[in-house]
């Protein structure tokens, strides 16, 4: 086939295309991501017993506006990440500033704690579940931002792949909130971080192979 | 006039084509995708000086890429910067399957240059979409030929294989990704 006749193919017969295609797709994997994430804590987890008073202390909303923030970000790098020749300034800036404020109140919480509490609002009660459960619960939301990503267009695929991972990620830590009840910050300024990190760390090995167009 | 007025006018005139073309005006869509056949054809010439087979092949596969993508595409961004940066994927894309990036001529970075440099002469390609459109199932395959070779309208195509309009249309829309999916395979 001649490349004019296949321009003549390309162009005959197609009518308009729908636009805001990202935003749309985007905002379809977030409601399946965060529904079925929401079910699997219920499920599996179940609610921190004590949430009614929780919600009471700034303490809780910090942790929901950090990972909040991380997941806002992470969609702000997704959606650029989609589009060929979109640029990603400000995106590394929107990805640090959660991260450093938590670990600003973190140095504030160590420092003003005994030498030897130091460890306890380190490791809090659950350090060692903390991160694989919120990698858990960023499962739905991972498949979800892939597939959502299939039908754009990203050009860097290990990038974009590790963008989708940590928005699942955040989007799990933001359910994971509800059931978790650690509210030190240096426990969160860690173990979160590391939760997040891991579906981040699977999408940018995935990237390459699953989102190639 | 200078380089840089020209590609001014360039972007200019093809975002207008495009965005045109993306609210379903067929003949300026197919303005757009001559000219940057012209534009892409250039830009893997110059870089894929020791695969010249390669040329006319890549250009179709980023055409094929362009319009299966064009959804992506965001009137606030410069054009240039949009499909440079497929053109881009796509040559790395093939560098990949060669196995090696040593073959490159020309460096693939400089986006700036994108619509100052367009060559007309189109080579055989090696590589024939009819043969592959014929793999497709009748499916994808029918609504193709009856709207796009044949040029029937999407009712009239539903009639004559007794498909619904809306298979229709999702059938040239798959069958135009399955079109991309096995040239990828292919090569």
């Amino acid at each position: 086939m001649k490349t004019d006749d296949l321009v003549r193919l390309l162009a005959t017969g197609e009518g308009s295309v729908q636009r805001h295609a990202a935003a749309r797709r985007y905002a379809a994997a977030t409601v399946v991501g965060v529904v079925a994430a929401g079910l699997l804590m219920l499920g599996v987890l179940g609610v921190r017993p004590d949430l009614a008073e929780a919600v009471r202390l700034p303490m809780f909303w910090a942790k929901i506006g950090y990972v909040a923030a991380m997941a806002g970000a992470s969609l702000l790098a997704v959606l650029r990440l989609s589009r060929p020749g979109a640029r990603l300034d400000r995106v590394l800036p929107a990805l640090a500033v959660p991260v450093l404020a938590m670990w600003a109140l973190a140095a504030v919480a160590l420092a003003g704690a005994e030498p030897d509490e130091r460890m306890g609002l380190f490791l809090g009660a659950t350090w060692a579940e903390c991160p694989f459960l919120i990698a858990l619960l960023s499962v739905p939301m991972f498949i979800a931002t892939f597939w959502a990503m299939r039908g754009l267009a990203p050009t860097r695929l290990p990038l974009a792949g590790t963008a989708a991972g940590l928005l699942s990620g955040a989007v799990g830590g933001l359910v994971y909130c509800l059931h978790c009840p650690n509210m030190e910050a240096p426990f969160i300024g860690t173990w979160y971080l590391i939760g997040m990190l891991i579906p981040a760390a699977t999408g940018a090995l995935l990237g390459r192979r699953v989102l190639r167009w | 006039m200078t380089d840089k007025g020209r590609m001014n006018t360039s972007e200019a005139r093809l975002k207008d084509l495009l965005t045109r073309g993306l609210d379903g005006e067929a003949t300026a869509y197919q303005a757009f995708l001559t000219e940057m056949s012209t534009h892409l054809r250039a830009y893997f010439r110059k870089r894929l000086a020791r695969l010249p087979d390669e040329v006319e092949d890549l250009v179709q596969e980023a055409l094929l890429a362009i319009h299966n993508k064009r959804h992506t595409y965001d009137a606030d961004q410069p054009l240039t910067a949009w499909v440079h940066a497929i053109a881009k994927y796509k040559l790395v894309d093939l560098l990949r399957r060669r196995a090696g990036r040593e073959l490159l001529t020309d460096p693939m970075d400089d986006e700036a240059d994108f619509f100052s440099t367009a060559d007309s002469e189109a080579a055989e390609a090696r590589r024939d979409l009819g043969k592959l459109l014929d793999q497709l199932p009748d499916r994808q395959r029918l609504p193709i030929v009856h709207t796009k070779l044949e040029g029937l309208s999407v009712t009239e195509a539903a009639q004559l294989t007794g498909m619904s309009e809306s298979a229709i249309k999702v059938g040239v829309h798959r069958g135009m990704k399955a079109l991309a999916a096995l040239i990828r395979g292919a090569s």
